[in-house]
């Protein structure tokens, strides 16, 4: 928990809109907001702030930049709930299933959303984690 | 010297004379089918009756089926109503000891492509088959290209469906904001979310925009005027409508004319043309930089227009890429920049259209030069088409 009793959440996405939309529904709960366009933005902000949640998008400039972050993040401290969000399904058709602990065990997220996401989803993924975001 | 395409002929007939004798003459035959594709070479297999020709069919592989009428067992007529029934991609050539007006009616109602009748000369033998190879080629050759044709559109209609459906995610995304009351009453956040709700929907406008122009001239339906047209009044005019743009962003624009730089087109042609690229320019600039628009007149058949800016610039690999539709070259410079990712391939449409060419080179970090040459002449525009 941050100093003035807010948690901080780090939204990690190239799509400017998703961004401000996000950090718009974010704030309206409660959260602080950073932002970050990319690994790199990310990467300089996690060196400054320790978030309460991250919520990557999973493609950026690298094709797998979220999965990477990802497991940057959990290995700077794996209690940071990380939410990823791919528009991938939507595209492809392929999709990732939320399966139980194992079969996603090389995923380091502990959800994966597929874009739109609504913010309903969150904040079950939120409730599902136990993340406070009243 | 390429080896030869082989087409694969299967001769199914009770006479041994026949078997060998087809197998002699197309054996040592090449027929070159220069429009598509050169030279082509027989591979021919022997049967001696229906049911085993119709075993070795069912195997695959056979382009050209030479097929007695009469022999014992399956009968060729016989088995021409079975392949037909079966769709197959063989060519049937019929072979017949009494060819009548009747048997070839027959036989080309099952879908035979053509005849021979005994006693047949090898002359008439290779006229069948060279006949046979070159219907067979262009026919797969008219395939192939539909069917790359129906995945291009397919590939362009699909990536075309995303573009689409972003913006319009987007604008949905921000009118729940303010339908659920979440951006609060602070005048700013309202203001941030409708100014990107509606730069979505100007993007979205200028893709729908371009699209047409794009369609118009695939198709050629564009009503072309074409005339004496001023390229370098025209450039003018172009960096006027930009120079509020550029004065924005701090830069320089200056326009440089030599020679006598008129040539035969459409003015609506160059003036997309020259919008195109004098808006990368402005778009693609770093704050307080330069943009040079040169129009170069002294060259007899062509005009040339260079259009230099001192932006981010692009590496050979983005270079490689920038003329296909759809693509934006996507990158930390880049990303706050809006376009439709169709302007460079309409660009260098309507150059080829008029009976030119645009290239580019460029410089990460230091700026990028497309230059656009155009025909003077109105002669050859249609054979760029």
């Amino acid at each position: 928990m941050n100093a003035d009793g807010r948690p901080l959440v780090l939204l990690v996405d190239d799509d400017q809109d998703f961004l401000v939309q996000m950090s718009t529904r974010f704030a309206h709960e409660g959260w602080r907001v950073e932002t970050a366009h990319n690994e790199t933005e990310a990467r300089a902000k996690l060196a400054t702030v320790r978030p309460d949640l991250a919520v990557l998008d999973l493609m950026m400039d690298q094709l797998d930049g979220g999965f990477t972050l990802a497991h940057e993040i959990k290995q700077l401290d794996p209690r940071i709930p990380v939410l990823l969000v791919t528009g991938v399904t939507a595209e492809t058709g392929l999709a990732f299933e939320r399966a139980g602990a194992g079969s996603q065990s090389w995923i380091k997220a502990d959800a994966v959303l597929a874009k739109p996401v609504r913010f309903e989803q969150i904040r079950r993924e939120l409730d599902r984690l136990g993340v406070r975001h009243d | 010297m390429t080896e030869p395409r082989l087409l694969r002929v299967l001769v199914a007939d009770d006479e041994e004379g026949i078997r060998a004798g087809v197998a002699r003459v197309l054996g040592g035959l090449t027929v070159d089918l220069d429009a598509y594709g050169g030279p082509t070479a027989f591979a021919v297999e022997t049967v001696p009756d229906g049911l085993a020709a119709r075993e070795r069919l069912a195997q695959g592989g056979i382009d050209i089926l030479l097929l007695d009428h009469s022999m014992p067992g399956l009968t060729g007529m016989e088995l021409l109503e079975e392949l037909r029934a079966g769709e197959a991609g063989t060519l049937v050539i019929m072979i017949t000891a009494y060819a009548s007006l009747d048997m070839a009616v027959r036989a080309t109602k099952q879908g035979a492509f053509d005849f021979l009748g005994k006693p047949f000369t090898p002359h008439e033998l290779r006229d069948v088959a060279a006949k046979a190879a070159r219907h067979l080629v262009a026919d797969r050759a008219a395939r192939e290209l539909a069917a790359g044709r129906r995945r291009v559109r397919f590939e362009f209609l699909s990536v075309l469906a995303h573009e689409l459906k972003a913006p319009l995610g987007a604008v949905e995304g921000y009118l729940q904001l303010l339908d659920e009351g979440v951006a609060g009453d602070d005048p700013a956040a309202v203001k941030r979310i409708v100014g990107r709700s509606l730069a979505r929907l100007a993007g979205m406008r200028k893709l729908i925009f371009d699209l047409l122009d794009l369609t118009r001239i695939e198709s050629g339906e564009k009503a072309r005027s074409l005339g004496p047209v001023d390229v370098a009044g025209a450039a003018g005019a172009v960096v006027e409508t930009f120079a509020p743009a550029a004065a924005g962003r701090r830069l320089t624009v200056e326009l440089r004319t030599a020679g006598d730089p008129v040539v035969t087109g459409d003015a609506g042609e160059l003036e997309i043309m020259l919008n195109n690229l004098v808006s990368n320019a402005v778009k693609y600039n770093r704050d307080g930089g330069r943009v040079e628009v040169a129009v170069d007149g002294t060259v007899p058949d062509t005009v040339t227009i260079t259009v230099a800016d001192t932006g981010i610039g692009m590496s050979a690999d983005e270079v490689s890429r920038l003329f296909g539709e759809f693509v934006r070259i996507k990158n930390e410079q880049t990303r706050t920049i809006e376009g439709s990712g169709l302007g460079l391939s309409i660009l260098r449409r309507l150059a080829r259209l008029n009976g030119g060419d645009v290239t580019v080179t460029s410089c990460a970090g230091q700026g990028s030069t497309f230059t656009l040459t155009l025909a003077r002449g109105g002669t050859r525009l249609e054979a760029a088409r």
